[in-house]
């Protein structure tokens, strides 16, 4: 029988260590909505969300009130949308429409967020996938809850640069017109080897592979492993590397929980656990500290890739029991915005985009909420996506880049995001030109598969 | 049978179990076992009970035993499904 002391410990890791399950992402397929009357297809598109994800919020919020573990966001993948209105838009506006019925579709079901304003372009571009990619700056715009991304290259199929390219000028229109609103670029992902099934934003969509509705889970808890490393200060990497797959196991394991019980009070079938240790900008609840804890003055300091790459491998290997189907990004992310110890270090200049490039190599997803200058040329965003996305296609991985130029200011000003997504200083971008590299025209080949060096 | 774990923390008074079992007696929640400590004054009971014969939805009963621990008796109150503990650390 369960003791009082193993409920003190799950109790603490939930109040004084911000474990939480960070998201319950229902992933709804809108195959069956496909038509060519713009009309007709967002009426479906509304009619489809609205009936299976109706019940959503309010599961999550009693299985929350059950176990007592906060569930932080309740969220909606569709089918990538350039697929879903390839044979009714017949321009960018017509797909910025579709938009809107996500946006307003996803306000009346009540979830944080909807994604899956989607294209896969890993090989080449449809006329549709074109004028969705072009649709996004309005879109992103326009919208509150509708985030977007584009995969851009794949281990199997080499990278797009005539998409690489467009996708840099999209997320300078997008900063450009976000106004006085949320810059659009945090609801804007690029991806190389973009996962069918991850319940993160922005870079959530229903893969085409997947069941018509399934759900999947993420969970958090780098606070929880940060406690757990600080219990055994000083200890040997055989210490270390335990601890931290026990702890992983711990909190992954009430990520199955939820799934398996939201799964069963929806009437919808389970996907995956995605083990992720996702920092938000509170206190204590942040990847960087963990970085620290095991002895590094500041994330960014050399070592940083080590402690990294072990602390993303040992997440998995406790993680990877846990679940009986494990999926999505798994691993540990490294959001500048979004995390205390991440803004410190940059702040402090021991945190620079280069370093993170290295690090995207050894942990989920990429360059993630990075502030830059207003001004960062659009072929050098393109130049910035490209370099990440060799690290991904090279290395078979996932990787990503959300980058957020923000109009008018530089190096040295900071910018406010607000909940969740946090706060950032602008980081410097390197300043050498890459104009003739990205306009060259069509695709990086798919790499070698043998002859690993 | 379907089990919560209800953990009671707050300052010693006298009365604290008795309260909260009176509470527990009115929704029909039949008490399995229960463990206590006193750290530097402080209260601190974990029960398992067995809530297979609540009428009232569990979220509602889980509610109204927190409002009536902070406010009738000044401790924190939690109710929360055993098989979050469960999962955690048993395999």
């Amino acid at each position: 029988m369960i003791n009082i002391h193993e409920v003190e410990e799950t109790n603490a890791m939930i109040e004084k260590e911000n474990l939480d399950v960070r998201t319950i992402t229902m992933g709804i397929s809108l195959l069956d909505c496909i038509d060519s009357d713009l009309a007709t297809l967002c009426g479906s598109i509304h009619d489809k969300i609205y009936r299976c994800a109706k019940d959503l919020v309010k599961t999550g919020e009693e299985i929350s009130r059950d176990y007592g573990i906060p569930i932080v966001n309740k969220r909606i993948s569709v089918t990538p949308v350039a697929l879903i209105g390839a044979a009714a838009c017949h321009s960018a506006g017509d797909f910025v429409q579709i938009a809107r019925t996500l946006d307003e579709t996803a306000k009346e079901v009540g979830v944080n967020f909807l994604g899956g304003y989607s294209a896969l372009v890993n090989k080449g571009m449809t006329p549709a996938d074109e004028l969705l990619i072009r649709s996004i700056p309005e879109a992103l715009t326009t919208t509150d809850l509708v985030c977007s991304s584009v995969n851009l290259g794949s281990t199997k199929t080499g990278i797009d640069m005539d998409a690489v390219r467009l996708m840099g000028t999209m997320i300078r229109e997008t900063a450009d017109q976000s106004g006085e609103r949320l810059n659009g670029c945090s609801k804007l992902v690029v991806f190389c080897n973009a996962p069918d099934d991850n319940p993160f934003m922005a870079g959530a969509f229903h893969g085409v592979t997947e069941g018509d509705v399934v759900l999947n889970v993420g969970v958090s808890g780098p606070g929880a492993v940060k406690k757990a490393l600080e219990s055994i200060h000083g200890a040997d990497f055989e210490t270390l590397s335990e601890t931290i797959k026990k702890t992983a196991f711990k909190v992954t394991r009430v990520g199955q929980l939820v799934a398996r019980e939201a799964s069963r009070r929806l009437g919808y079938p389970f996907g995956i656990v995605d083990l992720s240790l996702a920092p938000t900008p509170a206190i204590g609840d942040s990847v960087a500290d963990i970085l620290c804890e095991m002895g590094l003055e500041y994330a960014g300091a050399p070592g940083t890739t080590a402690a990294l790459a072990m602390l993303n491998d040992q997440v998995k290997k406790g993680g990877l029991m846990a679940s009986s189907y494990v999926g999505g990004l798994s691993g540990a992310f490294i959001p500048v915005s979004e995390d205390q110890g991440m803004i410190n270090a940059a702040n402090a200049g021991a945190l620079t985009i280069e370093k993170l490039e290295a690090m995207t190599c050894v942990c989920s997803v990429g360059l993630d909420m990075i502030a830059i200058p207003g001004d960062t040329s659009e072929t050098t965003i393109a130049g910035i996506i490209a370099d990440e996305m060799a690290l991904g296609m090279v290395n078979q991985k996932t990787t990503a880049c959300r980058l957020i130029p923000v109009p008018g200011k530089t190096v040295g000003d900071s910018v406010e995001f607000g909940g969740l997504l946090g706060r950032a200083p602008i980081m410097p971008v390197n300043r050498f030109r890459c104009d003739d590299f990205v306009n060259r025209k069509g695709r990086i080949p798919a790499p070698v598969h043998s002859f690993k060096n | 049978m379907e089990k919560a774990i209800i953990t009671v923390v707050g300052r010693d008074t006298v009365g604290i179990i008795a309260k909260v079992c009176t509470f527990l007696a009115e929704q029909k929640i039949n008490i399995l076992d229960i463990s206590q400590t006193i750290v530097q004054g402080y209260f601190n009971m974990m029960m398992i009970v067995d809530i297979s014969a609540l009428e009232k939805p569990f979220g509602e009963i889980a509610d109204s035993l927190a409002r009536y621990g902070s406010e009738q008796i000044g401790v924190q109150i939690k109710c929360q499904k055993e098989e979050i503990f469960d999962s955690m650390h048993r395999i």
